[in-house]
C-alpha cells in the first residue's frame, strides 16, 4: 500500500497537536507504520502551524509537501488558501469557515481575501466546509473544534467510528473525553447530512 | 508495549534503559522535552540549570562521580557550555556522559542555523545521529557503551524533524548499571598544563580507536539497492533519501557521523557508479569524503540553508517534478504574535510609544520587534540585551534612551552576570525584567526565580529584587505591565535618573494553568469611533469588522489593556452581543 498522509493546519493554539495524536493512535491500532511531524516553539505563539500524519506499511520521510496530502484539515480559511497546495490531485479538505486576521490584516499592511472556498473550490479541489465553530458550541466549548473536525474526517476514511472514540478517550486529557466525543460526533453528522 | 513516541521521548525512554542516574539541562527548543520526559522516571535524578554551561558541568561532574550522566541543548546552547565541552574531551569519563545537542535547519525556533556537527570536528568527540525515534532509543544506549569504551564524552546530535516527529518505539526494560569507583586521579581530571599535555596525546589516540571502531559499528550501514546512484546521508536526510529515491540507489547510512569510516566510504563510493553526498547545512561529510580523493556531488547541487525535503532530492538527482495547485492570491502572512493577555504587551506598548532604543533578548518577548510594536533595536544571544546596552551606552552615551529587555528565566541564564558588569563598571543603564515567573517560550519550564524545580519540588524562590541590589543596583522598582499608566511613569522616571536601574515587569504569563482567564471583552459599536488606537497594541484578537473594532471571543481572555487605551471607554464586559 502506498502510503496516505493528512496535514492539519491551523493557527498555533488551536490545538492541533490533539488532532494529531488522535489521528496517529487511530493509524497505530490499526495496524500501519506511522509517523507524525510536529512543530513547537515559535510558531505556536499565534503563527501559522501545520502538522503531518502518515501511515502505510512502512513510513520514512515524515513531512509532507506540495501535491502530497490525502486530507488537508484546516482549522482558519486563510490557512487553507495558504496550504491548498499541498492537496494531492484527488484529495479531500475539510476546512472550517473559521476566520483569524493574522497581524499584518490587523495592522492594515494585509488584505484579508474574500470568497476563500469558492476560490479553492474553482480550483477543483474538493472541499468540505465545516461550522466547526458553532458545533464546538453546542459541544459545551469552543476549544472542541479539533474534534468537530476529526469526527468529518472520519467519515471519509475507512475506520471504524469505535477505533475514533477510543483513540479520543485514550488522548483527550480525562475530564475533556465527554465533550471530545459529543464534538466528534457532531462533526460525523455534519458530513453525513452533506 | 510498543507505541508513537516523540523522537524527544524516545531520547529519554533510552536514558531510562541505560540505566542514566543524573541529567542536568537548560531549556531550548528543539531540545526541552527531553529532560522533561526524563524527569518523569523515578530513578533518574533530573533538574534545570540556569545555563548550558552549568548544565554540561553538572553532568560531567556526575560523570565523574562515577554515574551515566546527560545533558541537553539545543545548538546555541551549546555554544554556551563549549568551555566545559573542549576540556572535557581530555578529561575523558568515569561513568558514560552524552552531551546532546539539537540542531534547528530552517530556524523554525531559532536565530541561527548553526551546524553543530562542527563540534565534534573542533572538540575530537565521536558524534551519533539518530534518523527516528526508534533510533533515538537505541542510540543512546551505543553512545553510553562508547563514552564508556573509549573514555569519552559523546556527541548526540538531533534536529528539529527527528526531535519532534513521533514514530513507534517497543519499550525495554531498564539496565541498571552501577555508579562506578571513584579514584581520585589528577592526572586525568585536573587539566593544568602538565596534565593536559599528556592527555591531548589520549585524545589524539583515541580519535584513532575511535576511526578504527567506525568502520566497523553497526551504527553505520550500507543499504545496497541500485548501484548507479550512492549517497551517503544521516538523520532525517536518510528518510529524505529513501522516500525520494526507495529502490534507485545505494546508501551509505551513517549513526556515527565522527570520525567517519574512511575505508567503508571509498569501498562504497568504488562500487557505485555516481556518489551523492546529502547533508542538511554544511558541507561537513563532503569535505571529509573530497579529503579521501573521492568525487561526489554535493553542495554543488544542494543548498546550505534551511531544511531538505524528498521532492528537492527526487527533483535534483532524478528531475522529477511534482505538480500542484497554488491559490489564486498572494496569502498574507501570519507571523507569530504575542498571545492576548501577554503580559509583555503593555511593556513593549509603553516602550514603543516612547520610542527609545531597546536591546533586545531571546525569548516570547523577542516578537515585540514585529509590527505594529516595533519596539526592538537589537537581538543576538542569551543575555546580550544586558551587556550589549551597557557597551552602546559607553559609546554614544544616550542612557536617558535606551533600555535592555530580557526575561527572568534568560536573566538567570546570563542576564546577570552583564548586570554585575554595569554596576561594576559604573554603567547608567536601565534595564527591564520582563518577569513572568515561568521560562516561556519552550512551553513553561521551571527556573530559579519560580520557586519549582524540574521535579515539581517547592524551593525557594531566588528574589529579582535581591539579585540585582547584590549586583551593585540600587535602582529597583516593580511594575504591573498591565498598568500602563504606571509602566510609563516609572520608566520615564528610571530614564532620567543618572544613575543605572532596574524595573522588573512582572505578571505571570497568561497561558499558565494557575493564572484565571477573564471572561472575553466586547466593543460597543455604538461608542466605537473607528480610531484604532486599540490595534496598536498589536493583539491578536483584535480586528476591523463591518468598520469597527471587533474583539474575536475565541482568543479574549479579558486582560483589559485595550479597554484602558481606548479613549471613547467602547471595550467592556458589558455592551456587546455574546455569541
Amino acid at each position: 500500500m502506498k502510503t496516505k498522509s493528512v496535514m492539519i493546519v491551523g493557527v498555533g493554539g488551536q490545538g492541533s497537536l490533539l488532532a494529531s495524536r488522535i489521528l496517529g493512535h487511530v493509524f497505530q491500532a490499526e495496524g500501519f507504520d506511522v509517523k507524525v511531524s510536529e512543530v513547537h516553539g515559535m510558531s505556536q505563539r499565534g503563527g501559522s502551524v501545520v502538522t503531518y500524519i502518515k501511515y502505510g506499511e512502512k513510513v520514512y520521510s515524515p513531512i509532507v509537501e506540495r501535491g502530497e496530502a490525502d486530507y488537508i484539515l484546516s482549522f482558519e480559511q486563510l490557512e487553507a488558501a495558504r496550504w491548498v497546495s499541498y492537496l494531492k490531485k484527488d484529495g479531500v479538505m475539510v476546512a472550517s469557515t473559521q476566520k483569524i486576521d493574522p497581524m499584518p490584516v490587523i495592522t492594515g499592511a494585509a488584505v484579508y481575501p474574500q470568497e476563500i472556498f469558492s476560490r479553492i473550490q474553482q480550483l477543483g479541489v474538493n472541499l468540505l466546509e465545516v461550522e466547526a465553530l458553532d458545533l464546538a458550541r453546542q459541544a459545551g466549548s469552543l476549544k472542541a473544534t479539533n474534534t468537530v473536525l476529526i469526527g468529518v474526517l472520519s467519515v471519509l476514511m475507512p475506520f471504524a467510528k469505535e477505533k475514533w472514540e477510543d483513540a479520543i478517550r485514550q488522548i483527550a486529557p480525562t475530564q475533556f473525553v465527554e465533550l471530545n466525543l459529543r464534538a466528534f460526533s457532531l462533526g460525523r453528522e455534519a458530513a453525513c447530512s452533506k | 508495549m510498543k507505541r508513537l513516541m516523540l523522537g524527544n521521548e524516545a531520547v529519554a525512554r533510552g536514558l531510562y534503559e541505560a540505566g542514566c542516574r543524573v541529567i542536568s539541562s537548560y531549556p531550548g527548543t528543539p531540545s526541552t522535552e527531553i529532560s522533561e520526559y526524563a524527569s518523569k522516571y523515578e530513578e533518574i535524578y533530573a533538574e534545570w540549570a540556569p545555563n548550558e554551561k552549568v548544565a554540561a558541568e553538572v553532568a560531567l561532574g556526575a560523570s565523574f562521580g562515577g554515574a551515566r550522566s546527560f545533558c541537553a541543548m539545543k545548538h546555541v546552547g551549546l555554544n554556551v557550555a563549549a568551555d566545559p565541552l573542549f576540556t572535557s574531551s581530555y578529561t575523558g569519563v568515569n561513568g558514560g556522559m552524552i552531551y546532546t545537542v539539537a540542531d534547528d535547519p530552517g530556524m523554525h525556533s531559532s536565530q541561527n542555523e548553526q551546524d553543530s556537527r562542527h563540534y565534534a570536528v573542533a572538540a575530537k568527540l565521536p558524534m551519533l545521529e539518530p534518523s527516528d525515534s526508534l533510533e533515538c532509543r537505541d542510540f543512546i544506549k551505543e553512545a553510553y557503551e562508547i563514552s564508556e569504551k573509549f573514555d569519552t564524552p559523546v556527541l548526540f546530535r538531533l534536529s528539529t524533524r527527528v526531535s519532534h516527529s513521533q514514530s513507534i518505539v517497543e519499550e525495554g526494560p531498564r539496565e541498571e548499571v552501577p555508579l562506578k569507583n571513584y579514584v581520585k586521579n589528577p592526572q586525568k581530571y585536573v587539566m593544568m598544563p602538565a596534565f593536559a599535555k599528556s592527555r591531548h596525546e589520549t585524545v589524539e589516540q583515541r580519535l584513532e580507536a575511535l576511526s578504527r571502531f567506525a568502520e566497523s559499528t553497526g551504527l553505520n550501514r550500507v543499504e545496497w539497492a541500485s548501484k548507479k546512484i550512492g549517497v551517503i546521508c544521516s538523520g532525517i536526510a536518510y528518510q529524505y533519501v529513501k522516500e525520494a529515491l526507495g529502490e534507485q540507489a545505494s546508501i551509505l547510512k551513517l549513526g556515527l557521523i565522527h570520525p567517519l569510516p574512511q575505508k567503508l566510504m571509498q569501498d562504497f563510493a568504488s562500487q557505485v557508479d555516481k556518489l551523492y553526498v546529502i547533508e542538511e547545512l554544511d558541507d561537513v561529510f563532503e569535505t571529509q569524503v573530497k579529503k579521501l580523493g573521492i568525487s561526489c556531488e554535493g553542495k554543488a547541487l544542494f543548498t546550505k540553508l534551511g531544511e531538505y525535503s524528498p521532492q528537492m532530492i527526487a527533483k535534483s538527482i532524478l528531475g522529477q517534478e511534482t505538480e500542484w495547485v497554488n491559490f489564486d492570491e498572494a496569502v498574507p502572512a501570519r507571523p507569530p504574535a504575542m498571545c492576548p493577555g501577554c503580559p509583555h504587551r503593555g511593556l513593549y506598548y509603553v516602550l514603543s510609544k516612547l520610542g527609545v532604543m531597546v536591546s533586545g533578548d531571546i525569548g516570547c518577548y523577542t516578537l515585540g520587534a514585529a509590527a505594529p510594536l516595533n519596539a526592538m533595536d537589537s537581538c543576538v544571544c542569551m543575555g546580550a540585551s544586558v551587556s550589549a546596552l551597557h557597551g552602546f551606552n559607553k559609546a554614544r552615551n544616550m542612557p536617558g534612551q535606551s533600555v535592555a529587555v530580557i526575561g527572568d528565566s534568560t536573566f538567570m541564564h546570563s542576564g546577570i552576570t552583564g548586570l554585575i558588569n554595569i554596576g561594576y563598571n559604573k554603567g547608567n543603564s536601565t534595564v527591564i525584567i520582563l518577569d513572568n515567573r515561568i521560562t516561556g517560550m519552550t512551553g513553561h519550564q521551571q527556573n530559579p526565580t519560580t520557586g519549582k524545580t524540574l521535579k515539581g519540588e517547592e524551593v525557594p524562590q531566588i528574589q529579582l529584587e535581591a539579585v540585582c541590589r547584590a549586583a551593585g543596583i540600587n535602582r529597583v522598582t516593580v511594575v504591573d505591565p498591565y498598568n500602563v499608566a504606571q509602566v510609563e511613569a516609572i520608566l520615564k522616571e528610571e530614564l532620567a535618573s543618572p544613575q543605572p536601574s532596574v524595573i522588573i515587569s512582572r505578571r505571570p504569563c497568561v497561558l499558565l494553568k494557575s493564572v484565571r482567564k477573564q471572561e472575553p471583552l466586547f466593543v460597543d459599536a455604538k461608542k466605537c469611533r473607528t480610531c484604532k488606537a486599540c490595534l496598536k497594541i498589536g493583539c491578536p484578537a483584535i480586528h476591523i469588522e463591518g468598520g469597527k473594532a471587533a474583539i474575536d471571543p475565541t482568543l479574549c481572555v479579558g486582560c483589559g489593556l485595550c479597554a484602558s487605551l481606548c479613549p471613547f471607554h467602547a471595550i467592556g464586559a458589558q455592551g456587546g452581543t455574546k455569541k
